[in-house]
């Protein structure tokens, strides 16, 4: 544990500068408790800074508004998907079952349903569909829930510069980071830094590419 | 009442389980930090397994193993291994399948429903119930797997275009259990799996040896705790929870139609997708019980599962006991007023014939035992809460089989009715499913985090920004506009 539990009231010493061959990510700076991590955001957010990430255990609320993060367009490819799994299970459904739709040419045989008479229920008898029309909507829905979000996330991902900082580790634990990248057209790495500082930053560290 | 300032840390023990509605009762005691939680969950994956875990582990995987044995052997020999007969073609397979897929439904209703509804309580032990769930699920969805008399092509179940043009029957309610059990299955993976990233992302980053970094860290898909990440998976929890909150329900009532459709007596009642749904849910958090009285003793979580976690879990399996307990009189009430002397017969005989015993032990185990939880000083102790548990779980499975077996043996004609006997291996696989599910939980115990790390945290006090109540800022009071988020 000695890393993570170094002093974290000293800044780290920042030698990468920006003329080095490596190339920079950003500056981190490190909070410990809610408030201070949002008033800092907030306040980068007020001075121009667009290109920034707060990295943190758990969902800060209020958190959003400061970086001023759009609301995601996640629940509309749901219902979408939602839908379609409806109108598959529609399909499979009647389609096998029933012999009112038409079946084009091109359709192999194997393809095509059967008509089946069992306990004298009706052939399009839609009401016994209804469970498996339900489950594959709620599959298709779900399983869009947790796919498009980490697609949308761009994860999985195995590699990220944070990960280079050892201070970082914290960010999954009990510590709050304010990430601000290079390719912000604000970002200068003396100045970003002392303004993190400003802001009652514990730490700064400027992370390589 | 504790406060969880940092100044301020209470050690003694802290009652949690009032019920005064003017003071926010904390979920989180032991003057625990946000470290402190973390530590507190994840020693339980780095420290070396214990003894006791690892005797139980291997008392557990030799239950697993019996299990496939036994399988194995029922495959070589075919269905004859089985005490199934005619008209009791059912048996223990699918008694057991209810009974397992009933226990996989606490887990989905803890995290999916008591989730919408605002239950912070619930973060505490989701996970737990959710692993639960998946576990249960794998054994449920066995025992219809093996009992389909050529499980070699159960395949056929599922909607493949094939050369023989051969279709699954959508009117048919076990095809509906197909969609339903297996869309339950994957679906509550998914919600498990999600809500563990950013947990495995913390074990990951706390990891000192190669290979849990590497494990830990291909299964945390690199989460980074991005606030626009935490976004879009808040998002999407909600959606799932959405989901999953008609799903649980409609699954236990897709099982009870493979009753309900039929048309003998003592299955054929509209009660009955509502009467399962209650049975499984009870079930469910008899199991949840039993698994967390233990657990949050030997693995440290006694601030984190705490005595109101207990307590509130009691007070929902005494309400849906209620209602079990509703539903057996009203099968016996609508029985009498159908006038239907076949249904009439049936639930006489239940009570009085062949199946009595098993009746009557459902009775006791479900509707009278677990009542010692009205006593308040019971829901804080083990024992009792331990004993009502189980009574439950023991009580559930003998309800199962009175409903199978006792409509089966005594069907409409005396002629074809016939008694039904266990054999060894109807026995022993039923023993050897409790080995593969405790195996599996053993394991997730062990290797993955127990509580959702990162769920508690965010109902602790500290999680949220209070700026009027910030000692430690107050001289900071100008910037306190920024954090009602309605600067822009």
């Amino acid at each position: 544990m000695s890393v993570i539990d170094a002093p974290i009231t000293e800044s780290l010493p920042q030698e990468a500068a920006v003329g080095d061959d490596v190339k920079v990510y950003g500056i981190i700076a490190e909070y410990d408790n809610v408030g201070d991590v949002i008033e800092a955001t907030q306040a980068a957010y007020d001075a121009g800074y667009r290109k920034m990430d707060v990295h943190s255990p758990f969902p800060i609320h209020g958190i959003d508004e400061a970086l001023g993060v759009k609301p995601t367009i996640l629940p509309w490819l749901v219902l979408g998907m939602g839908l379609t799994g409806m109108t598959t299970g529609i399909l499979l459904t009647t389609f096998t079952m029933t012999d009112f739709m038409p079946v084009p040419d091109a359709v192999p045989t194997n393809f095509e349903g059967y008509r089946y008479l069992i306990s004298g229920k009706p052939f399009n008898s839609f009401a016994a569909f209804i469970p498996v029309i339900f489950e594959l909507t709620i599959m298709f829905s779900a399983y869009t829930a947790v796919f498009a979000m980490f697609l949308l996330n761009k994860l999985p991902l195995l590699y990220h510069p944070l990960f280079n900082s050892k201070h970082f580790r914290r960010a999954t634990q009990d510590r709050f980071f304010l990430a601000i990248e290079s390719q912000d057209r604000n970002f200068d790495a003396d100045q970003t830094a002392a303004f993190l500082k400003e802001h009652k930053a514990l730490s700064t560290e400027l992370i390589n590419e | 009442m504790a406060t969880l300032t940092p100044g301020s840390i209470i050690t003694q023990r802290v009652d949690n389980t009032h019920d005064d509605p003017t003071h926010r009762a904390p979920l989180v005691l032991g003057g625990k930090d946000f470290m402190g939680v973390t530590d507190a969950v994840a020693v339980n994956a780095e420290r070396k397994a214990h003894l006791i875990w690892l005797i139980c582990f291997l008392i557990s995987a030799s239950g697993a193993g019996l299990f496939f044995g036994l399988i194995g052997y029922l495959f070589a020999t075919g269905v004859g291994v089985w005490g199934n007969n005619q008209p009791i073609a059912w048996g223990f397979p699918i008694i057991n399948f209810v009974f397992w897929v009933g226990i996989g439904h606490a887990g989905t209703l803890i995290s999916a429903v008591l989730f919408l509804f605002r239950q912070n309580w619930r973060t505490s032990i989701n996970r737990f119930a959710e692993a639960m769930t998946i576990f249960a699920v794998i054994c449920a969805g066995i025992f219809p797997g093996i009992h389909v008399g050529r499980p070699w092509l159960a395949y056929w179940l599922f909607p493949i275009p094939n050369q023989m043009a051969m279709w699954p029957q959508f009117r048919s309610p076990l095809l509906w259990d197909v969609f339903a059990v297996s869309t339950y299955a994957s679906v509550s993976l998914l919600f498990w799996y999600t809500g563990m990233v950013p947990d495995l992302a913390t074990l990951r980053d706390r990891a000192k040896g190669k290979i849990s970094q590497i494990a830990y860290g291909i299964a945390s898909l690199g989460w980074n705790g991005s606030s626009r990440h935490w976004h879009r998976f808040e998002r999407a929890y909600i959606l799932l929870a959405a989901l999953c909150t008609p799903l649980v329900l409609s699954v236990h009532s897709v099982v009870s139609f493979d009753f309900a459709v039929a048309q003998l007596p003592g299955w054929h009642t509209t009660v009955f997708p509502p009467y399962f749904v209650a049975g499984a849910i009870y079930g469910g958090f008899a199991m949840v019980l039993t698994l967390a009285v233990p657990c949050r003793v030997w693995f440290g979580l006694k601030d984190i599962i705490t005595e109101r976690h207990i307590d509130n879990c009691c007070k929902v399996m005494l309400g849906v006991g209620m209602i079990c307990t509703y539903a057996y009189v009203l099968e016996f009430f609508v029985a009498w007023y159908s006038g239907h002397h076949y249904e009439q017969f049936i639930f006489a005989n239940r009570a009085a014939g062949s199946s009595a015993p098993g009746f009557w032990s459902l009775i006791i185990l479900n509707c009278v035992i677990p009542q010692i939880l009205w006593y308040r000083p019971f829901r804080r102790h083990w024992l009792p809460i331990m004993i009502a548990a189980m009574a439950v779980n023991i009580g559930m499975w003998f309800e199962r089989y009175v409903i199978v077996v006792s409509s089966l043996s005594r069907d409409f004609m005396p002629g074809s009715w016939a008694d039904f006997k266990p054999t060894w291996v109807d026995i022993w696989m039923f023993v050897g499913s409790f080995g593969l599910f405790l195996t599996n939980f053993l394991l997730f115990l062990k290797f993955l985090p127990i509580v959702a790390i990162a769920e508690v945290k965010t109902v602790m006090p500290e999680a949220h920004h209070h700026p009027h109540h910030d000692d430690d800022h107050g001289d900071h009071a100008e910037e306190e506009t920024h954090s009602n988020g309605e600067a822009h």
